[in-house]
């Protein structure tokens, strides 16, 4: 069973039905023992990190999420909750990936928020299993992780080159939405369930 | 780089796409699940789907459409169509639409985009702008292009975007429905005022228009209907052609 954490910060639909599409199990739920029983957890998130982080806290889910030992996958805004802090509010994040989060600078060629489908390169985890270098993905965000040791997948904008994934032992994270992303993000969410 | 998008866009009544043809009526031309799943398979980056129902009754059966859409395709899709407060954008959120358009309530009340923008973020916020060129001044209009507003469609579009406007969708009623191709100078405009992505709409007759705006209009995106839906060009040829030509496009 995968557990989809359930904490009011947007459209958490689209993750589900992208597992039904793969016919994956899973409930909604923010109920710290249904969080702790389940064999996967996704931490979705659209929005502002900084009242998503409240309502996470709001829930008591902090330090139940730092202390999962089963694979954690942090989507979008998800993801940057996972890193060190954000300058978005700015907030203090849970700290699990060495990453600061702040805003892209627009330029002519890096229109902000960075929307649409981008390529994918320097792909490092099994996260990636059978994806190349070069395949896109979907992303819609203003705030980025710049790239650094945990660092698995990178993407430009612009001038700017930023983390596209991040991993830090079972913890892992995505700032595409790969429930978004066709086939290719259906191949990574099916290698995120064959962890 | 982020790529160019392709998106067609679906007028949906009573669940099915239908297209005005020359405004004598509307005509049916599929199933609108089915459909996108279609266009999805053939490398269309994102869907718009516009409700063009004139009841009530028939809003209801477009969130539960909105919400088969959801599980049917694996791509972004924007909602469209009577949306005049934050409440039925939220209705349409729940049902598992990732971005929503807001066109005359915007225009009557420019709060509202605010109002949405900052409970579900500006990329869930897509302000869309019809307008026509009058005496050398683009003039938005709103009701599909039937009542002439005050508003400047420059001056609008950058207010909408420090309303906290995702994106603008802009189509040009003097180029819609022609097949004579977009208004590339107002888009190359649009581009160099907002910071925000600008979507072209309006004039796709060929896969040359398409590269036109995408180029020389600077758009970020460009929407189509009738030469989709009634198979004048394929996504897979046009992506192909836009790529052939040096066109930052997902493959």
């Amino acid at each position: 069973m995968i557990a989809i954490i359930d904490y009011d910060a947007g459209n958490i639909r689209s993750v589900g039905n992208a597992l039904d599409r793969l016919g994956a199990e899973y409930e909604l739920t923010a109920d710290p023992a249904r969080i702790l029983a389940a064999d996967k957890v996704i931490l979705p998130g659209v929005g502002n990190a900084a009242e998503a982080m409240a309502h996470l806290r709001e829930r008591g889910l902090c330090e139940l999420v730092k202390g999962l030992r089963r694979p954690v996958l942090g989507i979008c805004v998800g993801m940057q909750l996972m890193c060190r802090d954000s300058e978005e509010g700015p907030v203090q994040g849970l700290g699990l990936f060495d990453a600061h989060v702040r805003r892209f600078a627009e330029a002519a060629d890096a229109k902000v928020p960075h929307m649409g489908w981008n390529a994918l390169g320097n792909l490092d985890s099994k996260l990636f299993r059978g994806i190349s270098g070069g395949e896109y993905v979907y992303f819609v965000h203003s705030y980025f992780a710049g790239t650094g040791p945990d660092t698995i997948a990178t993407c430009r904008h612009g001038a700017q080159l930023f983390s596209a994934a991040l991993k830090y032992e079972n913890f892992y994270g995505t700032q595409f939405h790969p429930e978004k992303s066709g086939s290719v993000g259906a191949a990574i969410l099916q290698n995120f369930l064959a962890l | 780089m982020v790529a160019k998008r392709i998106i067609p866009c679906l007028d949906v009544k009573d669940g099915q796409v239908v297209k005005g043809i020359n405004f004598e009526g509307l005509r049916e031309v599929g199933d609108a699940v089915r459909m996108g799943v279609q266009y999805a398979r053939d490398g269309a980056d994102e869907l718009v789907y516009l409700d063009i129902s004139a009841s009530r009754e028939e809003r209801r059966t477009f969130v539960s459409l909105v919400g088969r859409i959801a599980c049917g395709i694996d791509i972004p899709f924007t909602v469209g169509g009577g949306i005049s407060t934050p409440d039925d954008a939220a209705r349409l959120l729940d049902a598992g639409a990732d971005k929503i358009s807001v066109n005359s309530a915007a225009i009557a009340d420019p709060s509202l985009i605010s109002r949405i923008a900052d409970k579900y973020g500006s990329q869930f916020v897509v302000v869309a702008i019809d307008a026509k060129c009058i005496d050398g001044r683009w003039t938005c209009t709103t009701h599909g292009g039937s009542r002439l507003t005050e508003l400047e469609l420059f001056a609008w579009a950058r207010e909408a975007q420090q309303r906290g406007a995702g994106e603008i969708l802009f189509t040009s009623m003097d180029h819609d429905g022609t097949r004579a191709g977009y208004a590339d100078a107002v888009y190359a405009r649009l581009s160099q005022e907002l910071s925000i992505p600008v979507i072209a709409s309006g004039g796709a007759g060929s896969i040359e228009d398409i590269r036109r705006v995408l180029t020389e209009g600077r758009a970020d995106a460009a929407l189509a209907a009738s030469i989709f839906h009634y198979g004048q060009i394929s996504i897979p040829e046009l992506k192909k052609s836009l790529y052939a030509a040096g066109v930052n496009v997902r493959m």
